[in-house]
C-alpha cells in the first residue's frame, strides 16, 4: 500500500475543487451519466413495443421515474377499491413527489398520511393486508425500515406459512421505500439494505431500474402475488432517468431477470442504479478491446432471483462480474457468485469478480470514495477478462 | 413563565411577561409547581441573550452556504427554536447529558461545539465537529450525544446513558429531546416505561414545533398534549417561545430528577420558522399568516424586550452585540470554507471502522470529478 499513497498525497495538495462539478478534460470513464442517451432507457416508444413485457401498441408518455411510480399508483388506485396508499407526508405528494395529486383523485379514505412510526406503518399494512386489502406502504427513506423490520420479518414473511389451513396471507402489500446514495445523503439518507431482506424466505425484493420497469413491476408486485414484496427505489433515478412508459396497465413479472444487452465473453449482472454505470463501461471496453462483447443482465428482482438466466449466461460466457451499490459483505453479490461458482464451475475461466460499495459508513463528504463508479467497472472487466 | 430571585431589585416584571398564554405549567398528575408558581434561581441574563443570536446567525449563515450549494445534502435549521437549546444549557451542567434529535445544530453550539467546527462539519470538512462524516444531523460533543437522523432513535439511547449515571452515581441527569413527530414513535414509549420503572434520572423533551415534517401536530397525533403523553410520569407545558420559561423549567426538572424522583416529560411549545428540511419551503402546509404570527413572538426579540424593559441592558446595547455576533459568524464562516477537505487517504476513508479489508486494493482517482480517466 505505501508506495501507493505517496502520489496520493501528491494529487490532495493540487488545487481543490471541494464541490461537485465537471469531470476533468482528461476523464474519458468517471463521465456523469448521460440519462438522455443511455441504451438502458426507452428514449423512443418504438423501442418499447418490441418488448414482450409491454402491451401491443400501448399509448405511451416520457415519464421520468417518480411519475411512473405516481402512474403505477393511479393506476392500481383506479384498477381496485382494495388498493390502499399511506406513508409518512403522502398525502402531499410524498417527499420525492411519488403520490402527487392521488389524495384529491382517490379520496383521504384510500390514500393519507401516516404519524411517524415505521414499525406501525410495516404492522398496520400486514393487518390490513391479511384482512384482503392492497396495501402499498411508504418507507420514507430506506434508512428509516428498520423499526419496522421485526414486523416484515417476523410478521409479513411468515405470514403465508404459518397460517396453516386458513389460507390467508399478506399478498399484495408492498412496502415501497426509495433507497441508495446521491452523493450527499451522509448516513441516514443513503443506504441501500436489499440484502438483508433477502436473507428472509417470504418476502419479495425488487429494485426496477428504470421508469417502465419500475410502473410494470409495482402492478405486478399489488397484484400478482400472494408475498409481501419490498419495493425498492433508487431514489437518484427519480428525475434523472426518463423514458417512454406505457399509459395502461401492464405487469412485469417479478422474480425474472432481464438480459438487457447480450454478449459472448462476460456476463455482467447487476440491479438498480449501478446498471447505468455498468453500460457506460461495458461500451467503452467494446471499444478499446475490439471484438469483445459483454452480456448485462438486470436482476430486477433480488430475492427470490432469476437464476437461471444468470447461469445460463454464464455457461455461454464463462466470466462473470456482479455489480451492486451497497455494501461488498454478505451483499447479493455474494449469493450470486456462490450460486455460479455452484451452477456453472466447470464453464468458469474466471473468478466471479465482485464490485460493490465498501465496507465502511456513507459518511458526508465520503460517499463517492466508497460507491463503484465506471472506472472500477471498467477495470474489473478488463482483469476478469485477462485473466 | 418567569422566574425571580436575584432579580428582586429589578423592577416589577410588565404584566405581559407574568403569564403569556403558552407559558403556564401545566402539570399532571401532582407534585409539580402549580402554575403562578415562580422558581428561584440565579442567573447572569444578558447571557441568556447573546447565545441566542448566535444560533440565530448561524443558522442564517448555513442557509446562505446551502443556497450557494456549498453545504449538500440534508440540513435542518432551528431557527424560532433558540429558547429551547439556550435554556435548557443554562439550567444544567456541563456534566448533564444531552441527546437530540436532526435539529441539532443549536445544541451542538450550546454544548460546546465552535461555529467554525459546526459550519465545517456541514461543509464536510476534515476539522468539521465529526470530521466531515457525518454533516447536519451527526455532531457531537463532550456531554452532548448528538444528533440523530432516524425519527425517535435517540430517545432510548438517552434511557440508556441516564441508567447509566444512576447506576455510577453520577448526580448528574440527561436531557433527552424529540420532536412531535417523533413522539409517536413506539421507541418512545418504550423508554418512558423503563425510565419510570428504574426511577432514572431524565427529562424527556418533546421539542413541538407544530409540523412532523409537512403534517401538523393534530394531524398525526391522537393527543396533542405532548406533556402528558408519559402517562404515569408528570408531565410539564413549557412555551419553547421563551427563555426564562425554558430555563426556569429545566431547572425545577433538573432537582427533581435528580431527587430521585423519576423521570419528567417536558413539551417545550415551539415553533420552526424554516421549512422541515432545506428542500422544503415551510409554506405548503401552513399559512403565511400563521407564520407571521409565530415570527412575531420571536424568542430572541422576547427576552432583548423584557431585558431592555427590566432596565437590564439598553436598546444600543443589545444591537451592539448583535453587530458583534454577526461579524463572529461572517469571520468563523470564513474560516469554516477554507478548512481542507478529508484527505485521500485508505486511512481516513476505512477510520472507526472495526474491520478493516474491504478496501480498495488499487485505485486511481479520488472522486468522479478528479478521476483522470
Amino acid at each position: 500500500m505505501a508506495p501507493l499513497r505517496a502520489p496520493l498525497r501528491c494529487f490532495a495538495q493540487t488545487p481543490r475543487r471541494f464541490y461537485s462539478g465537471a469531470p476533468t478534460p482528461s476523464a474519458k470513464l468517471n463521465l456523469p451519466i448521460d440519462y438522455k442517451s443511455t441504451p438502458i432507457l426507452h428514449h423512443a416508444s418504438s423501442s418499447l413495443s418490441n418488448m414482450p413485457e409491454f402491451p401491443a401498441a400501448a399509448t405511451t408518455k416520457r415519464l421520468n421515474y417518480f411519475q411512473a411510480i405516481n402512474s403505477a399508483l393511479r393506476t392500481a388506485l383506479s384498477t381496485s377499491e382494495k388498493v390502499l396508499l399511506f406513508g409518512e407526508d403522502v398525502a402531499f405528494g410524498g417527499v420525492f413527489r411519488c403520490s402527487m395529486d392521488l389524495q384529491t383523485e382517490f379520496g383521504s379514505d384510500r390514500v393519507f398520511n401516516t404519524p411517524l412510526t415505521e414499525q406501525g406503518i410495516a404492522g398496520f399494512a400486514i393487518g390490513a393486508a391479511a384482512e384482503g386489502m392492497k396495501p402499498v406502504a411508504e418507507i420514507q427513506f430506506a434508512d428509516y425500515v428498520f423499526p419496522a423490520f421485526d414486523q416484515i420479518v417476523n410478521e409479513a414473511a411468515k405470514f403465508r406459512y404459518r397460517e396453516g389451513g386458513t389460507g390467508i396471507n399478506v399478498g399484495g402489500l408492498v412496502i415501497r421505500m426509495p433507497c441508495g446514495a446521491v452523493g450527499h445523503g451522509a448516513l441516514y439518507h443513503s443506504q441501500s439494505p436489499e440484502s438483508l431482506f433477502a436473507h428472509v424466505p417470504g418476502v419479495r425484493v425488487v429494485m426496477p431500474r428504470s421508469p417502465s420497469q419500475a410502473k410494470g413491476l409495482l402492478l405486478a408486485s399489488i397484484f400478482e402475488h400472494n408475498d409481501p414484496v419490498i419495493f425498492m427505489e433508487p431514489k437518484i433515478l427519480y428525475r434523472a432517468a426518463v423514458e417512454h412508459v406505457p399509459n395502461e396497465y401492464y405487469t412485469i413479472p417479478l422474480s425474472k431477470a432481464e438480459v438487457i444487452k447480450p454478449g459472448k465473453d462476460l456476463t455482467m449482472i447487476s440491479y438498480g442504479q449501478p446498471l447505468y454505470m455498468c453500460s457506460s463501461a461495458i461500451s467503452a471496453i467494446e471499444k478499446t478491446m475490439p471484438g469483445v462483447s459483454v452480456e448485462l443482465i438486470d436482476l430486477r428482482t433480488i430475492y427470490p432471483w432469476d437464476r437461471q438466466t444468470v447461469l445460463e449466461s454464464v455457461r455461454k460466457t464463462g466470466r462473470a462480474i456482479v455489480v451492486h451499490e451497497s455494501m461488498i459483505n454478505y451483499g447479493v453479490g455474494a449469493e450470486v457468485a456462490s450460486t455460479i461458482q455452484e451452477g456453472a464451475f466447470l464453464r468458469l475461466e474466471a473468478p466471479v469478480k465482485r464490485v460493490a460499495g465498501w465496507s465502511t459508513h456513507t459518511g458526508l463528504s465520503y460517499e463517492q470514495f466508497i460507491l463503484p463508479d465506471v472506472a472500477r467497472i471498467y477495470d474489473a472487466i478488463k482483469q476478469t477478462l485477462e485473466y | 413563565m418567569i422566574f425571580v430571585g436575584s432579580f428582586r431589585s429589578f423592577p416589577p416584571l410588565p404584566p405581559s411577561c407574568q403569564q403569556s398564554e403558552q407559558s403556564s405549567y401545566v402539570v399532571e398528575p401532582a407534585d409539580l409547581p402549580s402554575p403562578g408558581i415562580y422558581v428561584s434561581t440565579d442567573v447572569d441574563l444578558p447571557k441568556l441573550q447573546t447565545p441566542g443570536t448566535y444560533l440565530q446567525r448561524m443558522e442564517l449563515g448555513a442557509d446562505k452556504l446551502y443556497k450557494e450549494r456549498k453545504i449538500r445534502g440534508f440540513c435542518h435549521l432551528s431557527t424560532g427554536q433558540e429558547a429551547v437549546a439556550v435554556g435548557i444549557e443554562h439550567a444544567i451542567s456541563k456534566e448533564d447529558k444531552l441527546i437530540t434529535a436532526y435539529r441539532s445544530h443549536g445544541f451542538t453550539y450550546m454544548r460546546g461545539g465552535t461555529i467554525r467546527s459546526i459550519i465545517g462539519e456541514l461543509l464536510g470538512r476534515r476539522d468539521g465537529i465529526a470530521h466531515g462524516k457525518g454533516g447536519s444531523m451527526h455532531m457531537y460533543s463532550k456531554s452532548f450525544f448528538g444528533g440523530n437522523g432516524i425519527v425517535g432513535a435517540n430517545v432510548p439511547l438517552g434511557t440508556g446513558i441516564a441508567f447509566a449515571q444512576q447506576y455510577g452515581e453520577t448526580g448528574n441527569v440527561t436531557i433527552n429531546l424529540y420532536g412531535d413527530g417523533a413522539a409517536n414513535q413506539g421507541q418512545v414509549h418504550e423508554s418512558f416505561n423503563m425510565a419510570k420503572l428504574w426511577n432514572l434520572p431524565v427529562i424527556f423533551g418533546c421539542e413541538n414545533n407544530k409540523y412532523g415534517m409537512g403534517t401538523s401536530a393534530d394531524r398525526a397525533s391522537a393527543m396533542t398534549e405532548y406533556y402528558k403523553r408519559g402517562h404515569y410520569i408528570p408531565g410539564l407545558r413549557v412555551d419553547g417561545m421563551d427563555v426564562l420559561a425554558v430555563f426556569a423549567a429545566v431547572k425545577y426538572g433538573r432537582d427533581f430528577v435528580k431527587k430521585g424522583n423519576g423521570p419528567l416529560v417536558y413539551e417545550y411549545v415551539t415553533y420552526r420558522y424554516a421549512g422541515h428540511s432545506m428542500s422544503d419551503p415551510g409554506i405548503n402546509y401552513r399559512s403565511r399568516e400563521e407564520l407571521q404570527k409565530n415570527r412575531a413572538n420571536d424568542p430572541l426579540t422576547n427576552l432583548k424586550m423584557r431585558l431592555v424593559d427590566w432596565g437590564i441592558m439598553t436598546e444600543d446595547e443589545a444591537k451592539a452585540i448583535e453587530k458583534e455576533v454577526k461579524r463572529i459568524i461572517n469571520e468563523e464562516v470564513k474560516q469554516a470554507e477554507q478548512m481542507p477537505a478529508p484527505e485521500a487517504t485508505l486511512d481516513i476513508l476505512f477510520e472507526d471502522i472495526y474491520v478493516p479489508g474491504s478496501e480498495p486494493a488499487q485505485r486511481r482517482g479520488r472522486t468522479v470529478d478528479e478521476t483522470r480517466y
